[in-house]
């Protein structure tokens, strides 16, 4: 919680006249950018997630084994590197456009095309690399909905669809709502595509008004609103979380047979769950192939390797850790469940949705600080210089990804302990089981799936993280997603173009192992591919 | 034991994270750079550097504004000697805020033409970047063209790509219009300016030479290097762009071509010194010089070094005298304005 305090602390200081410029001229495209981007990226995840999710965990059509995980894996695909290929597709200097306006002859006047580059496109954007935490999350909801309910409303005469919108989707609603505000949160914080895209943002105007005007104090606040953003949505979450508790009420889990999709209905099904694929994955990561095809000779090198052993490393790292503090302050929530406990847990969730960038300068501040006193104590007492024992070094870095990545992995940890009854406890106590023993042989085996879907969630997120690495990261350092981002700012785009596949395929390993995972973490499954 | 697994992996954990925090070894003579030219750009020098010198030469790069807050929340303990910038208004800021210090060095002065640096010494520029008018010769008649202050004429009326006002050459651009015109009437040409956007802004510099290339506009304004990168480029696509676009050396006859450095300065608690001092004056010698044109088709400061065939193409051009400096102080005062102008 560290840097969203230090932030806060800087935007309590009076600011000057800025906030009349921002109000005057850019403030309320600002809002009403941001609200839109929101509200689009979160409907987009929707829409795309739950129907898959849907059509993957209950019914049976070709392909199915294979989008099950498949479909996950635009989640390794970072969003400004999908902004690039498809500008590099569909811009007017693109090949698309312009094999239309050779073939038909057209000018700029004579045909309408959309603009890539927009606050749409940067909607469609998002929604593509971020619908799979939706998906992810409704999968689960939907093959934990007991079986009983389904074949209830089975046997009471209910079709395919009135069974999904009455039955299926509002119980798996409380999952909906997590998976959507991870989404948006994810927008929110979002920089790279909008800033590439023109639009304009909370995040880009807290960059503007920071390094363009200097001024710390307004940026601040422009963050601490963003923060107000984010605040409403965790409350959502938790008020629409609260109802979930019913709805766990156990029961038999075996899993009914799937509905089997043939013909006409299949077709749209593998449709619903390859477009996704397609445009989210397949198709970008076929352009960023085909530019490191042309340019991998001249720009890989020998540093290559060490950029992916620093970039697995820390990401690694980080995720360890992660999951480490999610667990002490999961299990600190539930063995203690005061409100300032809970408090700490909400707040520490919050870093997902601020930018990277402002995460990083909340970490500097404090360490600079803590480098500072030591420091300076050790000068009066021992007569020696410690220098510097935190800023730049690989701990800030870490410490830094922990304070932004620490809600997904809460989430994850958080959702597999609803999952333990308290009664589950009591029952192991009762026959005999120390305390430790219930978390050995009870808790960890219950948890596994959810521990493993933490620890990848961060995994793949570090590796596409970039602000925070290049401030804060040591001497001669590098990640992939730096090479990529330097190579991408010179605007030479099909130069980075290896490094950022070299993140995307790190990261689609982890992405198949977690769709493994899930399929193993509930009672009763069946073992999926 | 189950319990006890769970401490070693705590254990192990810190043990992990304290070892990635231990110093590295330190060389006999060392440099480090904060650096805001990405490694490619800067890189070979350093090398270069390394092995005459005998000097390990330590790199991060990063964006101008970040390395500079992180020098100056690192304050005296900082690790880094030299600061290297893409933007003299970024140099001004962090002369500014107290983090860099003033250097004596006959071989820099001689080396650097005033305009360039700064006067007391506190950072000194390596390379010109140029923002000229480049226009679509199947589509343009360069007599037509004159000057930055003519763009907003009638005539380009939904002719103009432009990218957008967060682009700092964009604001210092505008920042050296607000200080030859003052702030009134730099506002009226935004403004003008903005009603001849044939679309939003939107890109980076190699997109709008793209866009006027494909015909989704005539003229833009970009670095010139750019233009370089995409005639040396390996996609043809790229190559073709570049061949239907021109350079136009715009105000030569009135306040001159607008530039920007990008340069360098010690910091204020620099450990190495000398050899930082060192390091500019080779980055401002001859070879190094001629290296920027070479390998990034950017502008020796020194007059004295021939462009490259590239740079000559393009042909001679005035440059505007304003120290650039200038446009760092204004810098603040060109968003407001470009805010008001509605450019996005």
């Amino acid at each position: 919680m560290l840097p969203v305090f230090s932030v806060v602390a800087v935007a309590l200081q009076p600011a000057g006249e800025v906030w009349r410029h921002l109000a005057a001229t850019v403030l309320t495209d600002y809002v009403i950018n941001t609200l839109l981007l929101m509200l689009g990226v979160g409907a987009g995840a929707l829409l795309i997630g739950v129907p898959a999710a849907w059509l993957t965990s209950i019914h049976d059509f070709p392909g199915r084994r294979i989008f099950e995980w498949a479909l996950l894996l635009p989640m390794a695909m970072p969003a400004y590197i999908i902004a690039y290929t498809y500008t590099g597709l569909l811009d007017f200097a693109g090949p698309v456009q312009t094999l239309l306006r050779e073939t038909f002859d057209w000018t700029r006047h004579d045909y309408w095309f959309p603009q890539v580059r927009s606050l749409p496109g940067a909607i469609v954007m998002l929604a593509l690399v971020l619908y799979p935490y939706v998906y992810l999350l409704a999968r689960t909801a939907f093959l934990d909905q007991s079986a009983t309910v389904t074949e209830v409303s089975r046997s009471l005469g209910a079709g395919p669809w009135r069974r999904f919108f009455t039955v299926g989707l509002p119980l798996a609603r409380p999952s909906l709502i997590a998976g959507v505000s991870l989404v948006q949160m994810e927008a929110l914080a979002d920089y790279g595509t909008v800033q590439y895209f023109g639009v304009n943002t909370f995040t880009t105007g807290i960059f503007r008004v920071w390094f363009g005007m200097g001024d710390s104090t307004a940026a601040a606040q422009l963050a601490t609103l963003l923060l107000m953003f984010v605040f409403v949505l965790l409350v959502l979450e938790r008020v629409s979380r609260r109802q979930a508790r019913f709805h766990h009420a156990g029961g038999r889990h075996y899993r009914p047979p799937r509905l089997v999709l043939r013909g006409y209905a299949g077709g749209l099904a593998v449709a619903a769950c390859l477009i996704p694929l397609l445009f989210g994955f397949l198709l970008p990561a076929g352009v960023l192939a085909t530019w490191a095809a042309r340019t991998a000779p001249r720009v890989v090198d020998e540093r290559f390797l060490q950029l992916v052993t620093n970039s697995l490393l820390l990401a690694l790292g980080a995720a360890l850790l992660a999951l480490l503090l999610a667990l002490l302050l999961g299990y600190g929530q539930r063995l203690r469940p005061h409100p300032l406990v809970r408090l700490a847990v909400r707040g520490a969730g919050m870093g997902y949705a601020v930018p990277g960038t402002v995460i990083a300068i909340g970490v500097m501040l404090p360490f600079a600080a803590i480098d500072r006193t030591v420091d300076g104590w050790a000068r009066e007492w021992l007569g020696i210089s410690t220098g510097l024992l935190l800023s730049g070094t690989l701990i800030a870095v870490i410490f830094a990804y922990c304070a932004r990545f620490l809600a997904v992995a809460l989430h994850s940890v958080d959702a597999g302990l609803t999952r333990i009854r308290p009664s589950m406890d009591d029952a192991a106590r009762s026959l005999g089981v120390t305390p430790r023993a219930v978390l050995w042989r009870v808790h960890i085996p219950i948890l596994r799936g959810s521990l493993l879907t933490a620890l990848l969630l961060v995994f793949v997120d570090v590796l596409k993280e970039l602000p925070a690495t290049l401030i804060l990261r040591p001497f001669n350092f590098n990640t992939l997603a730096v090479r990529a981002y330097e190579l991408a700012a010179d605007e030479r785009l099909a130069d980075s173009a290896s490094f950022a596949l070299a993140i995307v395929l790190a990261g689609v390993g982890p992405v198949i192992l977690l769709s493994r995972a899930i399929g193993r973490a509930r009672p009763g499954y069946d073992p999926v591919p | 034991m189950p319990g006890l697994s769970k401490h070693l992996t705590l254990l192990s954990t810190f043990c992990l994270l304290a070892a990635l925090a231990m110093p590295p070894v330190l060389a006999n003579e060392e440099v480090n750079i904060y650096s805001a030219r990405k490694e490619d750009l800067i890189k070979p020098l350093l090398d270069d550097f390394s092995r005459q010198t005998g000097i390990t030469v330590n790199l991060v790069t990063g964006r101008d504004e970040e390395l500079l807050q992180r020098l100056q929340s690192e304050g005296i303990n900082t690790p880094a000697d030299l600061l290297l910038t893409v933007d003299a208004g970024r140099l001004a800021n962090a002369r500014e805020s107290g983090v860099l210090q003033a250097v004596q060095s006959e071989v820099l002065t001689a080396r650097v033409p005033a305009v360039y640096r700064d006067p007391e010494g506190y950072w000194f520029g390596l390379s010109v970047r140029a923002r000229p008018i480049l226009y679509a010769v199947d589509r343009v008649d360069p007599e037509k063209l004159s000057t930055y202050e003519d763009l907003v004429a009638a005539q380009w009326k939904d002719r103009l790509c432009m990218r957008s006002s967060n682009s700092v050459y964009n604001q210092s651009l505008v920042a050296g219009m607000i200080s030859h015109h003052g702030e009134a009437e730099a506002e009226a040409w935004a403004k003008g300016l903005v009603a001849n956007f044939a679309r939003p802004p939107r890109g980076g510099d190699r997109d709008q030479i793209k866009a006027v290339a494909a015909g989704e506009c005539d003229l833009t304004l970009a670095n010139t290097y750019y233009l370089g990168g995409m005639m040396d480029s390996d996609d043809a696509s790229e190559r073709e762009a570049a061949a239907k676009v021109a350079v136009f050396w715009p105000n030569v006859e009135t306040t001159g071509v607008h530039v920007n450095v990008s340069g360098a300065g010690v910091t204020a608690h620099a450990r190495n010194r000398d050899q930082a001092v060192k390091l500019l004056e080779f980055l401002a010698s001859d070879a190094a010089q001629r290296w920027y044109a070479d390998a990034n088709n950017e502008y020796p400061v020194n007059p004295e070094i021939p462009p490259s065939a590239t740079l000559a193409a393009w042909g001679e051009f005035n440059a505007d005298t304003l120290n650039v400096a200038k446009l760092g102080e204004l810098n603040a005062a060109a968003i407001r304005l470009m805010d008001r102008a509605g450019w996005r």
